[in-house]
C-alpha cells in the first residue's frame, strides 16, 4: 500500500469539480486524482498512492542524490587508500 | 523508467555496500519502519550483502498486518449483510479473521469487490443507489488522504448509501511505542518515505531528541535503502541523533499541506489497537463528529464479536522486530501465503510473506552448516 512507483502526468482535466489527470507508469496509464497537487503540470513526475498523486518528484534533489552516489569512494580511490577494514565485513561471515 | 533505473543500478549499489562496510566499526541494529521497505530489502537481498554487524529489524509498517482482528471480524460481519457491497483493497481479502476471511464471505454469497482506490468504491455507490456500499479504509498516513477525500466527496454529494470502515494507524506513535518497549533493540530508524511525503517530517525531531535515536527518512528503491543505511551508520558511528532526509526527491520537511488540511477536516486522533501489538494511545484516526454519518461502525451495528487468534502465530513478535519470520515454527510449514495464520503472511508488505516469497526458508547459518565450504 505504501509502495509506489513514479509516473509522468500526461493530461489534466476536471471531473465533477475534482482535479484529475492521466498518469503514465512505464507504459500503463491510470486515471489519478490530482487534487492534492494543485501546482503539478503536464510532464511532471509524481508518486501515486491508491489513486491519489501525493508528491511531485523534485528533479534537482534526485540529481543531487545521484551525484552523492557518484562521488562516494572517489576520494579513497584517488588516494589509493584500501577499504579501511573496520573489523566487520560481509566476507567475515 | 525515469527515477527508477537510476536508483536500482547494481554498480552503484556495490559502491554503497563498500562504503557502508568501510565506515562500520561496530554492530548496529536499525529498523526500517515501512513494510514496503522490508519488501524491497528482502527482494533485493540488501540484508544479505550488508556488513555482518548491521542488522535490519523489520518494523510494524504493514497496514494489512496491524489492522486489529476485531476490525477484520467487523468487516466480515458487515460484508455478509444482505444488500451490502463491500469494497476493499485486494490485500485484505485473505487476511484471516477469527473464523474466516473476506474471500470466504464472497464464496458464501457476499458481494465483496476489490478496488484500487476509494474513488472506485464511491463510483460503485453512485451506480448502485439502492445498495449500501462500504469501503474498508485501512492504512497509514499514505492512504489516509485518499480515504478522507472519498468521505468528503460523499458528504458533498450527499451520497447516503456510502460509508467507510476506518482503521487508520499512525507511524510516529508506533515508533515511540517501539522505543519505550523493554524489548527494544533499535538504535536508528529508517523512516517511512511515503508516509513522510504526506506528513513531512516535522514530527520527528522531538522523537530523535527524546530517545537519542537517529532518524533517516528513507525511500524504497535499493539505492535509496542503502543511502538511508549509510547515513544512519554515519550518525551512529559519530554519536549523533539527528533527523535527516535521504529521500529529498519525494519528501519535504512540511509534507503535502493540502492533504494534511483535508486530513484535519475529516479525521480526529484516537487510541487504536494494533494486531499483534496491542493498543497504542493516540495512534490512529477516526472520522470526526461532522463526518460520523459516513462511519460504517456507526451505520451498521455489529455486536457479539469474540476474537480468536491462532495460538501458533507469532506475528506480534515479528511486527515488533523481536523475532525474524524464520524463528516461528509455523513459518513455511502450517503457515504459508496460501493458507496464512497471521496477516504478516498475507500482505506483500508483511515480513513473513516477503521471507516466504523470496525463498528465505532457512537461516544463513543453517545453509552454512548444511553445505560446508570445503
Amino acid at each position: 500500500m505504501c509502495l509506489a512507483v513514479p509516473g509522468q502526468v500526461k493530461e489534466i482535466f476536471e471531473a465533477g469539480g475534482t482535479r484529475m489527470g492521466r498518469v503514465n507508469f512505464g507504459g500503463i496509464t491510470k486515471e489519478v486524482c490530482l487534487a492534492y497537487l494543485p501546482d503539478i503540470v503536464v510532464g511532471d513526475y509524481t508518486i501515486v498512492h491508491v489513486g491519489f498523486a501525493i508528491s511531485k518528484i523534485d528533479e534537482e534533489s534526485a540529481q543531487q542524490t545521484l551525484q552523492t552516489f557518484h562521488e562516494l569512494g572517489l576520494l579513497e580511490e584517488e588516494l589509493g587508500v584500501e577499504s579501511a577494514s573496520g573489523g566487520l565485513s560481509a566476507s567475515d561471515a | 523508467m525515469k527515477y527508477l533505473n537510476e536508483f536500482r543500478d547494481g554498480e552503484t549499489a556495490q559502491k554503497l555496500f563498500r562504503e557502508i562496510d568501510r565506515i562500520t566499526t561496530r554492530p548496529w541494529a536499525m529498523m526500517e519502519v515501512c513494510g514496503g521497505q522490508t519488501h524491497s530489502i528482502i527482494r533485493n537481498g540488501v540484508d544479505q550483502l550488508l556488513p555482518k554487524g548491521i542488522e535490519l529489524i523489520h518494523g510494524p509498517g504493514c497496514p494489512v498486518c496491524v489492522t486489529p482482528l476485531e476490525m477484520i471480524d467487523k468487516a466480515l460481519a458487515i460484508a455478509a449483510k444482505p444488500g451490502v457491497i463491500f469494497c476493499s483493497f485486494g490485500d485484505m481479502l485473505r487476511v484471516p479473521g477469527s473464523h474466516k476471511d473476506l474471500f470466504r464471505v464472497r464464496s458464501e454469497g457476499g458481494d465483496v469487490r476489490i478496488v484500487y482506490s476509494p474513488l472506485d468504491a464511491l463510483k460503485i455507490a453512485r451506480e448502485n443507489p439502492d445498495r449500501q456500499v462500504v469501503f474498508f479504509g485501512i492504512g497509514f498516513e499514505t492512504t489516509a488522504p485518499a480515504n478522507a477525500m472519498a468521505v468528503s466527496l460523499a458528504a458533498k454529494e450527499k451520497l447516503e448509501n456510502f460509508s467507510v470502515l476506518i482503521s487508520h494507524v499512525l507511524v510516529p506513535p508506533a515508533m515511540e511505542a517501539i522505543m519505550t518497549s523493554p524489548l527494544n533493540r533499535v538504535k536508528a530508524f529508517l523512516a517511512a518515505g511515503h508516509v513522510c511525503s504526506v506528513m513531512g517530517y516535522w514530527e520527528y525531531p522531538p522523537l530523535a531528541e527524546r530517545f537519542r535515536v537517529p532518524i533517516v527518512i528513507t525511500g524504497f528503491e535499493p539505492l535509496d535503502v542503502l543511502e538511508g543505511i549509510r547515513r544512519a551508520v554515519i550518525q551512529l558511528e559519530t554519536g549523533k541523533h539527528e533527523v535527516e532526509n535521504a529521500y529529498g526527491r519525494v519528501v519535504s520537511f512540511e509534507g503535502n499541506k493540502v492533504a494534511q488540511q483535508m486530513l484535519k477536516q475529516v479525521f480526529e486522533v484516537t487510541d487504536r489497537g494494533w494486531r499483534g501489538i496491542g493498543v497504542i494511545p493516540k495512534s490512529g484516526w477516526q472520522l470526526n463528529e461532522e463526518y460520523r454519518y459516513y462511519d460504517a461502525e456507526y451505520r451498521f451495528e455489529v455486536t457479539g464479536i469474540e476474537t480468536k487468534e491462532s495460538p501458533l502465530c507469532r506475528s506480534g513478535e515479528v511486527l515488533q522486530g523481536a523475532i525474524k519470520p524464520t524463528e516461528c515454527s509455523a513459518f513455511g510449514t502450517v503457515c504459508t501465503p496460501r493458507s496464512p495464520l497471521g496477516a504478516t503472511m498475507v500482505s506483500s508488505e508483511g515480513a513473513c510473506a516477503a521471507y516466504y516469497n523470496y525463498g528465505r526458508f532457512v537461516k544463513v547459518e543453517e545453509i552454512a552448516t548444511a553445505c560446508p565450504v570445503t
